[in-house]
C-alpha cells in the first residue's frame, strides 16, 4: 500500500485504488478520453488487462469474472460510444445483481456540455442502469470516490457503479488516500434479520405441513457461507428445496431434497409444489414474473416469507406473510441456530405425506424426450445432457446466451456447487455468455469454461472470440444451431398462429470455417452418432474452440407456464398446446 | 387467493420528506426513479437545509395506494445519497405549507375586488401598479387552491408556487 499522502496523477489514483481494492484483472477497450489511464496502465506490472473488442462485451466479461469470483469484475471504456456501449453490460448486472466497477473517460471538464468529439452525458445516461455513478470533477476526490465506488458496487444488494472520470482530472495531481474501513455516510445496508421475525418464521416451519424453500441469487450473491448454510438448514428440516434461474448451484442437483428449478421453464415438480405448498420459505429470490406466473394465482394457500437484503423487493409482486430483510447468510444462520436450540421438530408423518405427492409429480418426468438414433436430428435436450454427461467429473464452468438453449442448459445440466453458472437472468441479454466466459476462464485459467448458446445469440458478442485468442483463453463455445431465434418462433407458434414473423436466422456463416478464421478450432456435429466423439474433441483441445450442434429446428422448450397461466396451468408437451388460449392480459405480458 | 399487492384502486396522497446529501444528480436520481416506475409526482420542493452537513430536503407528494407508498418509500431509500425517509401523512401529523405568487390584471370593480378577496386570505401585496397586483400567499395546497380559483373571475395572469414544503408536529426531528 502507498503512503497516505503521496501525490500522483489522477490516471495513477485510479490504478493505485484498483490495487489497493485486491484488483488484479480489468477488462476494457482504450479510447481518446483514457489514454491518460492507458498510459499509466502500460508500466504497470501489477494489474492485468483484457482488452475485449466491444465495450458490451468487456462488460459481460466483467460480469462473469465478477459471478465466478464473488468479487466485483473491472471495466475501463472511454467516452461517449465506449461508454454507451457498455450500457447493456450495466444494464444487466444491475438486474442479476453483479457488483461491477466501470471507470469511464469524459471529456475535459471545461468541454463538458459543449457537445465534444465523443461527449455524451454518461452519468445521466447510466443513471437508471447503475447502482449508483459519480462524475468526478476534481483529481482531489478521485481516491475517495473509487473507494466509495468499491463499497457501494460491493454491500447490501450488490450491483453496478459508473466512475465518469474527465481527462483533464486523469491528467492533474492530488494526494492519494488509501482505503479506509469507515462506512458509508448514507449507505448503511441491514444485514443483521429482525430476530423477533426470525423467531416467527422458524415456528411457522415447524408447524408446516406442505412446505417448500425457493432460492434465488442473493444465496449465491451473499458468498460461499449461505449455500452452506441453505443446504444446513435443508438438511435440518428435510423441506423440499427449490431455486430460481439464478439460483442454480446453491443447492446440489443430486441433493435428496432437490426438485429442479421452478418458473416458465422449471420442473413440474417443483411448480407444482410452489402451487400447493403452505409455507414457503424464499431466500433471496424476488418473485420475479418469470417464476411467480399469474399472479392471483400464485401459490394461494401458503404462509410466504421473504429473506432480501434489499427491502425494496418485499412486498412488490407478491405480499409476503413475513418480511425479514437481511443479508440471506446471516439469517440462515440465525433460523438454524433458533431451530436447533428450541429443538424443533418437523411434523414427520405430514412432510412424509408431502413427499409422497411430489413423487407423484416427479413420476410424470417432465424433462423426458426421445432421441431417435441414425439420420435423425440431434435434439437440443440431448446435445446439453450429453455434454453434462462428459464434463460433470471435470471442473466445468457454464455461460450461456438467452432463449431456448439457455433454458435446456438450466433444465439439463445439473449444478453441484456455487459460481459455476452464469447466465443473463434479469434483463435476458442475448449475446451475454461469449464475453461472460472469456471473465470466467480468465479467473479459473485451468477451468473447463463453455458457453452453451444459440446460433442467434452468439453472433450479437461473437467477435469477442478474438479476445479469447489473443489472450488464450480456451473457452468452449457450443453452439445449439437451430436456425431459429428460437424462443421467439416458441412464442409466435404457441401465441401468434404460427406466423414466424422475421425470427428465421438466415445467411448464417458456417461456424466452423468462422472459429477458424478467428484462430479456434472449429467443429461440427450434425447426427446423434457422433455427438459424444465431437464433444469429446472440444473438452481434449488446448485452446478455444466452437463446436456447432445442428439440432432439430422445431423443437419446444418444455415444460411451459405460458404467460398469463398459473404455476398448476403447465404445459408439459406439445400433447398440451391445444390448451393455450393466451388471454389478452397473457399476451401482453413478456 | 394469493395476496396481491394492489396497484390500482383506491389511492391516497401521501407527503414524502427525503432527506439527501446537497450533490449535483440527486434530484435527477429521485425524479428518474418516479418516472422510471411509474410513480406520480403532485408536487416537489428541494431545498439546501443544512449547509455544514451538506444535506437537502426534498418533499415530494404522490398519490398511491398504501402498498405502493411503501415501494416508493422503499425505493427512495435504497438510493445511495438518501439518508431518511419519511411518510409523514402515516408518521403522525405534520404541518404542510406552500408559497403561492399570484399576478391579477384588471381596473375598477375588477381590481377592487380581487384586493377584498386578498384580504380575507390574508394575502400580501407584492407588487401593484395601476392595473395590476401580484400576491403573495401562504397556506395549504387547498387553501392556495381555492384563491387561485377566485382569483381567476378577477384577472388572473399568472401563477407562481412553490409546492408543498412539510414537516412533523412535535420536537422531534427527521
Amino acid at each position: 500500500m502507498s503512503s497516505p499522502q503521496k501525490t500522483m496523477t489522477g490516471a495513477e489514483i485510479v490504478l493505485q485504488a484498483l490495487v489497493d481494492q485486491k484488483v488484479e484483472v480489468v477488462f476494457g477497450y482504450p479510447g481518446g478520453a483514457v489514454l491518460p489511464i492507458y498510459d499509466a496502465l502500460f508500466s504497470r506490472k501489477d494489474i492485468r488487462h483484457i482488452l475485449v473488442r466491444h465495450e458490451q462485451g468487456g462488460a459481460h466479461a466483467a460480469e462473469g469474472y465478477a459471478r465466478t469470483t464473488g468479487k466485483p469484475g473491472v471495466l475501463i471504456v472511454t467516452s461517449g460510444p465506449g461508454a454507451t456501449n457498455a450500457v447493456t453490460g450495466l444494464a444487466d448486472a444491475l438486474m442479476d445483481s453483479i457488483p461491477l466497477i466501470c471507470i469511464s473517460g469524459q471529456v475535459a471538464t471545461h468541454l463538458i456540455g459543449n457537445d465534444a468529439f465523443q461527449e455524451a452525458d454518461t452519468v445521466g445516461i447510466t443513471r437508471s442502469c447503475t447502482k449508483h455513478n459519480w462524475l468526478v470533477k476534481s483529481t482531489e476526490d478521485l481516491a475517495r470516490t473509487m473507494h466509495e465506488a468499491f463499497y457501494v458496487a460491493t454491500h447490501g444488494r450488490p450491483g453496478p457503479v459508473v466512475i465518469d472520470i474527465p481527462k483533464d482530472v486523469q491528467i492533474a495531481s492530488a494526494p492519494y488516500q488509501s482505503p479506509n474501513r469507515i462506512g458509508h455516510r448514507s449507505y448503511k445496508p441491514q444485514v443483521k434479520g429482525d430476530m423477533e421475525k426470525i423467531r416467527d418464521a422458524v415456528l411457522q416451519a415447524a408447524k408446516a405441513e406442505k412446505p417448500i424453500i425457493y432460492s434465488g441469487g442473493g444465496v449465491i450473491n451473499s458468498g460461499p457461507e449461505a449455500s452452506h448454510l441453505l443446504r444446513d438448514l435443508v438438511r435440518l428440516t428435510g423441506f423440499p428445496i427449490t431455486s430460481t434461474l439464478m439460483g442454480l448451484g446453491a443447492y446440489p442437483a443430486s441433493g435428496e431434497h432437490w426438485l429442479g428449478m421452478l418458473g416458465m421453464h422449471g420442473a413440474y415438480e417443483a411448480n407444482m409444489a410452489m402451487h400447493e405448498c403452505d409455507f414457503m420459505l424464499c431466500v433471496g429470490a424476488r418473485f420475479d414474473d418469470r417464476v411467480t406466473g399469474r399472479l392471483d394465482a400464485f401459490s394461494p394457500d401458503s404462509y410466504k416469507v421473504h429473506v432480501d437484503i434489499d427491502s425494496s423487493s418485499i412486498n412488490k409482486n407478491i405480499l409476503v406473510d413475513k418480511a425479514i430483510v437481511g443479508d440471506c447468510a446471516h439469517v440462515l444462520e440465525d433460523m438454524i441456530r433458533i431451530w436447533k436450540t428450541h429443538a424443533h421438530k418437523t411434523n414427520s408423518a405430514a412432510l412424509q405425506k408431502w413427499r409422497a405427492r411430489i413423487a407423484q409429480w416427479k413420476k410424470r418426468d417432465c424433462f423426458a424426450y426421445k432421441q431417435k438414433g441414425g439420420g435423425a436430428a440431434i435434439k437440443p435436450q440431448h446435445a446439453i445432457k450429453r455434454l453434462y454427461e462428459l464434463t460433470k467429473d471435470r471442473d466445468a464452468y457454464i455461460t450461456t446466451e438467452v432463449g431456448q438453449h439457455q433454458m435446456w442448459a438450466a433444465q439439463y445440466y445439473r449444478f453441484e456447487e456455487p459460481y459455476r453458472w452464469m447466465t443473463s437472468g434479469g434483463l435476458g441479454t442475448m449475446g451475454y455468455g461469449l464475453p461472460a466466459a472469456i471473465g470466467v476462464q480468465v479467473a479459473r485459467p485451468k477451468g473447463l469454461v463453455i458457453d452453451i448458446a444459440g446460433e442467434a445469440s452468439v453472433m450479437m458478442t461473437i467477435q469477442e472470440l478474438s479476445t479469447a485468442v489473443q489472450h488464450k483463453l480456451p473457452i468452449k463455445l457450443f453452439i445449439i444451431n437451430n436456425r431459429w431465434m428460437g424462443m421467439v418462433r416458441q412464442w409466435q407458434e404457441l401465441m401468434h398462429g404460427e406466423r414466424y414473423s422475421h425470427s428465421y436466422s438466415d445467411a448464417l456463416p458456417d461456424f466452423a470455417k468462422l472459429a477458424e478464421s478467428f484462430g479456434c478450432k472449429g467443429l461440427r456435429a450434425e447426427k446423434p452418432a457422433e455427438l459424444d466423439a465431437k464433444i469429446q474433441e472440444m473438452i481434449d483441445t488446448d485452446g478455444p474452440v466452437v463446436l456447432e450442434c445442428l439440432v432439430e429446428q422445431t423443437e419446444n422448450c418444455y415444460p411451459m407456464i405460458p404467460s398469463g397461466a398459473a404455476h398448476n396451468e403447465i404445459l408439459l408437451g406439445p400433447e398440451d398446446e391445444d390448451a393455450v388460449s393466451p388471454s389478452e392480459q397473457g399476451k401482453a405480458m413478456v | 387467493m394469493a395476496m396481491l399487492v394492489v396497484k390500482e384502486g383506491k389511492a391516497f396522497p401521501h407527503t414524502v420528506s427525503v432527506l439527501v446529501d446537497n450533490d449535483p444528480g440527486v434530484l435527477a436520481r429521485v425524479i428518474g426513479l418516479f418516472s422510471g416506475r411509474g410513480y406520480n409526482i403532485e408536487s416537489l420542493t428541494v431545498s439546501e437545509v443544512d449547509e455544514e452537513a451538506h444535506l437537502s430536503r426534498i418533499t415530494i407528494v404522490t398519490s398511491g395506494t398504501l402498498q405502493v407508498i411503501e415501494q416508493i418509500k422503499a425505493q427512495l431509500e435504497r438510493l445511495i445519497p438518501v439518508h431518511r425517509v419519511a411518510d409523514l401523512t402515516l408518521e403522525g401529523p405534520s404541518v404542510e405549507r406552500e408559497l403561492a405568487l399570484v399576478k391579477v390584471a384588471g381596473t375598477g370593480e375588477k381590481r377592487l375586488e380581487a384586493m377584498r378577496l386578498a384580504d380575507i386570505f390574508r394575502a400580501r401585496v407584492l407588487d401593484a401598479t395601476p392595473e395590476s397586483f401580484v400576491f403573495e400567499l401562504t397556506g395549504t395546497s387547498d387553501k392556495i387552491g381555492a384563491f387561485v380559483s377566485l382569483m381567476r373571475r378577477v384577472g388572473l395572469v399568472e401563477i407562481a408556487c412553490t409546492g408543498v414544503a412539510a414537516i412533523k408536529r412535535g420536537p422531534e426531528a427527521l
